[in-house]
């Protein structure tokens, strides 16, 4: 395996990321966990230090030069969002804590004036707990119904199982991952949101791990709610999205009350703001918001066309060497499948895998990766998962390839 | 030695029991779970007779099994004691005589998120301890 063949230059990228340099238990950091959040380039760092050493005072309220410097430079994020996206507007694009407030927000707003009690929402097996808690909730304080869409063997969505939950018009929304965490698998998102239109419901896509990975057309997918977190876009913590489409913003009211999402109170009655404002009360994450638009920046300044064929590169890297391993199953084998690589090893625990790669210098994640009904679905407890981004080098799943090999003999 | 809580005590513990299974009849039975992890131990009284039946890790497997090993024909009070030797032995790292096997598991101080899978056996046992006191069991001295 040649690193000249990559579809980009990963030791360029790399030189980027300052953690990346580290040792860990004195072997090089070997860091396989980017799906549950990614590292930070400088780039993203030195705008975040620039904003507070040059740049900051609050949003939207001061009539001074430093608030109008930070209020230009925060909103002009919300543009950047909006072209990632390639949605209508910017006022489709509301700024929250991350994608599990994002989907909160839908279920709270959205599910409880849209939807009435005994419409359905549908989700499927392979969804992460952002994607499953917030509709129970909903479906015990609203009336609701919540059904559960079956994937099949091979990691996909059931279509037979879509068209059978559908089949009763209940169904109002169809609640749906674009990427599972799990599994690695891209479901095909045009065709459920064309699905789902004919049947008279909406589509949210928990995008938190496509985003990564695959250029995102909101209106080329047609969805009508569209979620993800900065932080596993190489941006910080404590700033996510949430698109939906204008015509649903206008008609969903408030999330929470507070400063800024206002246009006029009095001890009488108050009256909101326009979207995307009215969805975001008090001090937003300023310097945070102002980091995710240099990791967006930085992704378009690398291109999709280039991560993606490089997460395409990984993942057919690692398919091949992992599968080599005598006793280590992966889970999973959709056709469309990505760098979320979940594996179970023969008399090898997931949390034991993980402490001997550890010690090795390989971070890969163990556990049920918040998404237990699923691992229920899938037979396991749990499930050891290595995750790629645009540094991974296929030399770093060589090395986890070598680190399995001793732990297989370990517990041989 | 980087790979030293899985020294070939703890391996041999969790592949070759010696009290595992769970037992047909038994006085009380106590469990204890980790919820963030999915482990999961039951451990079973008959008279001075201890079994465990572990679902999880190796460290949680081998663990339970020192345990039974080491707290089998003990008092309720002594394994009271034994459990917090056991206790400072996997937190601060620091081995004692009295403790024998149980300080093949003295590394797992070195792994603070492992620290738990260690613990889970003694909760449940203490758990069974307790159930059988309440129903006035031989246990209870």
């Amino acid at each position: 395996m040649s690193t000249t063949l990559l579809p980009l230059d990963v030791h360029a990228v790399r030189q980027d990321f300052p953690i990346l340099s580290q040792k860990v238990h004195g072997k090089p950091f070997v860091f396989l966990d980017s799906g549950a959040s990614a590292q930070k380039p400088k780039q993203v760092i030195e705008a975040m230090r620039f904003v507070m050493e040059e740049q900051y005072a609050n949003v939207h309220r001061g009539l001074h030069y430093m608030s109008e410097k930070a209020s230009d430079a925060y909103e002009n994020v919300r543009d950047k969002v909006a072209e990632l996206l390639n949605a209508g507007s910017r006022e489709e694009i509301v700024f929250t804590r991350n994608a599990t407030e994002s989907i909160n927000l839908v279920a709270y707003t959205w599910g409880r004036t849209a939807l009435k009690p005994g419409d359905a929402v549908a989700v499927s097996e392979m969804e992460h707990h952002a994607n499953l808690v917030p509709w129970q909730m909903l479906r015990d304080a609203h009336g609701t119904e919540l059904r559960i869409i079956k994937i099949t063997d091979s990691g996909e969505l059931d279509w037979n199982s879509l068209e059978q939950v559908f089949a009763d018009g209940k169904v109002k929304l169809l609640a749906l991952t674009h990427m599972s965490n799990v599994l690695g698998t891209y479901t095909p998102v045009e065709r459920l949101a064309k699905f789902a239109h004919e049947h008279g419901a909406k589509i949210l896509l928990d995008g938190s791990q496509a985003i990564v990975h695959r250029a995102v057309d909101v209106r080329a997918i047609d969805a009508d709610f569209y979620v993800f977190s900065g932080h596993k876009l190489y941006g910080p913590t404590g700033i996510g999205v949430l698109y939906a489409k204008a015509e649903i913003l206008d008609a969903m009211p408030p999330f929470m009350g507070g400063g800024d999402m206002i246009a006029s109170v009095s001890y009488q009655k108050s009256t909101w703001a326009k979207p995307p404002h009215r969805f975001e009360a008090g001090t937003p994450a300023i310097i945070e918001t102002i980091g995710l638009g240099a990791a967006i920046d930085y992704v378009r300044g690398i291109g999709f066309k280039n991560i993606a064929a490089h997460e395409q590169h990984l993942t057919e890297h690692a398919l091949s060497t992992l599968s080599q391993i005598e006793g280590l199953r992966i889970l999973g084998s959709a056709q469309d499948r990505g760098g979320v690589i979940s594996f179970v090893m023969k008399d090898a625990h997931a949390h034991d895998i993980a402490t001997l790669l550890d010690r090795q210098g390989i971070a890969v994640r163990a556990g049920h990766h918040c998404a237990e009904p699923l691992m229920g679905r899938l037979g396991v407890t749990s499930t050891a998962r290595a995750t790629f981004g645009l540094y991974t080098l296929p030399e770093e799943i060589d090395a986890l390839a070598t680190g399995l090999e001793r732990v297989r003999k370990i517990f041989a | 030695m980087s790979e030293a809580l899985y020294q070939s005590i703890v391996l041999e513990s969790s592949r070759n029991p010696r009290h595992a299974g769970r037992p047909d009849v038994f006085n009380a039975e106590g469990q204890s779970e980790n919820r963030m992890c999915g482990d999961k131990v039951s451990v079973f009284l008959n008279g001075a007779d201890l079994r465990h039946e572990a679902q999880g890790c190796a460290i949680l497997a081998a663990s339970a099994e020192l345990m039974c090993e080491a707290a089998t024909g003990k008092t309720a009070g002594e394994i009271a004691i034994l459990s917090d030797k056991f206790e400072h032995l996997v937190t601060t790292g620091q081995e004692t005589p009295e403790l024998g096997e149980l300080n093949a598991l003295a590394s797992i101080a070195q792994y603070p998120s492992r620290l738990r899978c260690a613990t889970l056996p003694w909760d449940a046992l203490r758990d069974a301890i307790a159930r059988a006191g309440s129903a006035g069991g031989p246990a209870n001295g």
